[in-house]
C-alpha cells in the first residue's frame, strides 16, 4: 500500500487553516487562557491518524486539536468549546487542553506524560472488548522524562498491549532544550523496555503514513506495541505568546522589560563569585540565542509545505483542493462564531 | 519603603537568604528562564533546570533537605503535584515523625496555585486544604507582597517541609507567562493591592501560623487566604455602604491555622463567613467551623467556596470561584 499524498495534504491544511484561526480567536482575546497548537507536527498526526479504524482510541497531549479535527470531530464544536460556548464539544467545560470526545474514544490531557498510561487503558479495553483494535498515545519528547509515560511502555511491553507510542520530538521541553535534561537516546529506552523502535522524518508525512502502516499492522495483529519517534518543528513554540519567541520576534518591544532587572540582579552584591555569575548569564543568553537560530525561523521545517511540494506537478488540482478546504474553514469558523443559543 | 511586585518580592527574599545561606538551592522545570534573575546572581550551581520527571526531582528535594541541603523545589502548577505527591504524603511529612523527632527535611516547595483567568480545572485548583490535610507539611498562602516576601524567609528557616502557594492571579509573571502571553486583549480581575504593594528595604520573616486582620468590622467576620482575602475586603466595603460592618481576616497560613486569632476575633462578630477558593467539601472551611465547635465558640456560620470541577468558560469560571457578588448575598444571609 501506498499513500494517498492528496488526502493526507488535505488533511494537515485543513489543520493549519483550523489552528490558524485558533490563533487569530486567541490574540483577539476571545481565549482566555493558555494555547498550544499543533502547527509544525501536522504531518506526524496526519501519518498516524489515517490508519486509524472504527472503535480506535487516541490519548492526546495538552495540544490536541489537530488530533481531534483529523479524527473527524466537528471542528466547529473544538471551536465552540474553544470560545467557552455551551454547546462546545465539551459543553464549555473543558477547554483546550482537556477536550474530550466519548464518541471518538479520544481523551486529551494536560499533565504531561499522561497520554502514556491513558493509552495503555484504551488498549487494555481494546484487548477484551474491541480485539484488533489498537490505541495511539501522542506526547512530546519532554513526556518521555515522565516516569509514568516510561512505566506504561514497559507495562505495554509485558501485558502486549496494543499501543502506539507516537513521540513528536521538537526538541524542546517547554523552554528548555530537551538535550540539557534528557540522557540517552529515547529510541534505546524504547528497545530497553522491550519494544520496537522505528525512527521516521516528522516533516514527512508519506514517510511517516508508511512507518505508521507497518507499525499498525503489527500492533493490530497481536504483536504488541511500538514507539515511533518523529521530529518535527513547533511553529509557534510551547505555546501562543511564547515568551521566547516573542523576544525574537520583537526584540526591542520585549528585551527591556528582561534585561533591566537581570542586570539588576547580576550586578547585585552577596551571592555567587564572577565567574559563577557569568555562568549563569551564559545559560540565559545561550537560550535566546538558541531561538534566534530557531529552525521554527525557517520555512522549510514546514510539513505542510514540505508535502504541498510534492503535489505541484498538478497545480490546477492543487489550487481547487486549497480553495475547497479555505472556504470549508471559514464556514467552521463562520458557525463558530454564531450567537450562543439562549 | 520600596513597592515591589508580588513574584518579584518573594524571588527578592529568596535572594536575601540565598545569599545568607548557601545551603539553599533552586531546582524545577524552566528554572534558568523563569528564575534568570536569579541564576545570574547565584550561578547554574545553585540554580538549575529539571526535566519533566517530577516524582524524581521532588523527591530528591525532600531527600536533599534531610542530607543537609535547603533545597527551593518549584512547580509549574500545584496541580501537578498529583504526578509526585508521594514525596510529599509519604516521605517529606513523615520524616520527623518516622525518625522520632530525630530528622526533618526542611524542603520548600514552591507552587502557583488558583484560578481566575481561563486555563481550565486541571491548571486552576487551590488544593491547599488537600495539602493541609496531611500531618506534618506546613502550607502558605500569602497575598500581598510583603507577606509573601516576609513568609518566604519563614519558610526558609523553618525547619520541616513547606509548601508555599503563589496566586497566579496576584503574580505578574505568571499571568503573563501562561494568561495574556504578551496579549492586550484579555482582561483579568486582579487585584491590585495584592499584585503590587508596599515591602520593606530588608526582609524580615514573618510568623508562620498567625493570622491578620485586614479590616475590622463588627457584625461579621470574613475569613480567607490568597485573591480570597482581596475579594472580601471588596465584599466589606460594598456591605458597609449597606450599614454591615465587617472584619476581614487574613489566615495567611492554612496549617498550621491560628486557631487563637479565629476564636478571638469571631467570637466577638458571632457570625463566620468563610470565602475559600479552595474545594468546599472536606477542606479549610469546614476545619474553620470544627474549631470554632470545639472551642465552645457559639457562632453563625456559612461559606463561599468553590464547589465544583472549575469550568473552563470564563463566565462559568468566574461564578465557580469565590466571588464579591456572592460573599456579600452570604454575608446579608446570615445577617
Amino acid at each position: 500500500m501506498t499513500p494517498n499524498v492528496w488526502s493526507l495534504y488535505a488533511l494537515m491544511l485543513k489543520s493549519r487553516l483550523f489552528e490558524e484561526a485558533i490563533a487569530q480567536l486567541w490574540h483577539d482575546g476571545l481565549i482566555s487562557g493558555e494555547m498550544h497548537l499543533g502547527t509544525g507536527e501536522e504531518a506526524i498526526i496526519a501519518g498516524v491518524i489515517s490508519h486509524l479504524l472504527e472503535g480506535d482510541a487516541m490519548a492526546l497531549d495538552h495540544r490536541g486539536s489537530a488530533a481531534l479535527l483529523m479524527r473527524g470531530v466537528d471542528p466547529v464544536l473544538i471551536l465552540r468549546e474553544l470560545l467557552g460556548y455551551p454547546d462546545g464539544l465539551c459543553g464549555g467545560m473543558g477547554g483546550h487542553m482537556h477536550l474530550l470526545s466519548k464518541e471518538h474514544l479520544a481523551a486529551s490531557s494536560g499533565i504531561i506524560g499522561a497520554a502514556g498510561p491513558t493509552a495503555a487503558g484504551f488498549a487494555l479495553a481494546a484487548q477484551y472488548l474491541r480485539p484488533g483494535a489498537v490505541a495511539v498515545a501522542f506526547f512530546g519528547d519532554g513526556a518521555m522524562n515522565q516516569g509514568m509515560l516510561m512505566e506504561s511502555i514497559n507495562l505495554s511491553s509485558v501485558w502486549n498491549l496494543p499501543v502506539l507510542f507516537v513521540c513528536k520530538d521538537d526538541g524542546w521541553a517547554i523552554t528548555t532544550q530537551s538535550e540539557q535534561v534528557t540522557g540517552g537516546a529515547l529510541n534505546d529506552r524504547a528497545r530497553g523496555l522491550g519494544i520496537p523502535a522505528v525512527e521516521v522524518d516528522g516533516l514527512d508525512v508519506s514517510a511517516v503514513w508508511e512507518a505508521a502502516h507497518e507499525a499498525m499492522e503489527n500492533i493490530r495483529s497481536g504483536k504488541g506495541p511500538t514507539f515511533l519517534h518523529a521530529r518535527c518543528v513547533h511553529l509557534e513554540g510551547h505555546f501562543l505568546g511564547y515568551q521566547l519567541l516573542r523576544i525574537v520576534r520583537a526584540p526591542f518591544r520585549e528585551m527591556p522589560e528582561i534585561t533591566v532587572p537581570l542586570t539588576r540582579s547580576f550586578l547585585r552584591p552577596g551571592g555567587a563569585n564572577l565567574r559563577e555569575r557569568l555562568s549563569g548569564l551564559k545559560t540565559v543568553i545561550a537560550t535566546v540565542l538558541s531561538t534566534v537560530r530557531d529552525p521554527r525561523q525557517d520555512q522549510t521545517n514546514d510539513p505542510v509545505s514540505h508535502a504541498r511540494a510534492a503535489l505541484q506537478s498538478d497545480l490546477a488540482r492543487l489550487r481547487e483542493l486549497e480553495d475547497q478546504i479555505e472556504k470549508e474553514i471559514s464556514n467552521v469558523l463562520a458557525s463558530a462564531l454564531e450567537e450562543v443559543p439562549s | 519603603m520600596r513597592t515591589m511586585f508580588f513574584t518579584q518580592a518573594i524571588d527578592d527574599a529568596l535572594a536575601q537568604a540565598m545569599a545568607d545561606d548557601p545551603r539553599i538551592v533552586l531546582f524545577g522545570e524552566d528554572i534558568p528562564l523563569l528564575r534568570r534573575n536569579l541564576l545570574v546572581r547565584f550561578g547554574p550551581g545553585r540554580v538549575r533546570g529539571a526535566p519533566i520527571s517530577e516524582s524524581a526531582f521532588l523527591g530528591a528535594g525532600v531527600a536533599a533537605a534531610m542530607a543537609g541541603l535547603h533545597p527551593v523545589v518549584e512547580m509549574y502548577m500545584v496541580d501537578f503535584l498529583g504526578v509526585c505527591m508521594d514525596a510529599l504524603l509519604n516521605h517529606a511529612a513523615k520524616a520527623e515523625t518516622f525518625s522520632g523527632g530525630k530528622w526533618t527535611a526542611p524542603v520548600v516547595v514552591r507552587a502557583p496555585c488558583g484560578g481566575g483567568y481561563g486555563d481550565g480545572g486541571q491548571h486552576e485548583q487551590s488544593l491547599w486544604g488537600w495539602l493541609a490535610h496531611i500531618p506534618g507539611l506546613t502550607v502558605i498562602v500569602p497575598s500581598t507582597p510583603a507577606d509573601a516576601g516576609g513568609l518566604m524567609l519563614a519558610a526558609l528557616q523553618h525547619d520541616g517541609p513547606v509548601i508555599f502557594l503563589e496566586h497566579k492571579l496576584l503574580s505578574e509573571s505568571w499571568l503573563e507567562f501562561l494568561g495574556s502571553g504578551g496579549r492586550c486583549t484579555v482582561d483579568y480581575d486582579v487585584p491590585p493591592e495584592g499584585a503590587q504593594g508596599p515591602v520593606p528595604s530588608k526582609w524580615e520573616p514573618l510568623p508562620i501560623g498567625k493570622a491578620v486582620l485586614q479590616r475590622r468590622g463588627t457584625d461579621i467576620t470574613i475569613v480567607s487566604v490568597g485573591v480570597g482575602v482581596h475579594r472580601a475586603l471588596r465584599a466589606a466595603e460594598m456591605l458597609e455602604k449597606e450599614g454591615i460592618s465587617a472584619d476581614v481576616m487574613d489566615l495567611r497560613t492554612v496549617s498550621p491555622l491560628d486557631r487563637s486569632t479565629l476564636c478571638e476575633v469571631v467570637s466577638k462578630t458571632g457570625r463566620l463567613l468563610v470565602v475559600d477558593e479552595d474545594y468546599e467539601g472536606f477542606g479549610l472551611s469546614g476545619e474553620l467551623a470544627a474549631i470554632l465547635l470545639e472551642e465552645d465558640v457559639s457562632v453563625n456560620y456559612a461559606r463561599v467556596c468553590t464547589q465544583t470541577t472549575i469550568p473552563y468558560a470564563r463566565c462559568l469560571e468566574d461564578q465557580t470561584l469565590p466571588n464579591v457578588e456572592r460573599i456579600c448575598a452570604q454575608a446579608k444571609e446570615l445577617l
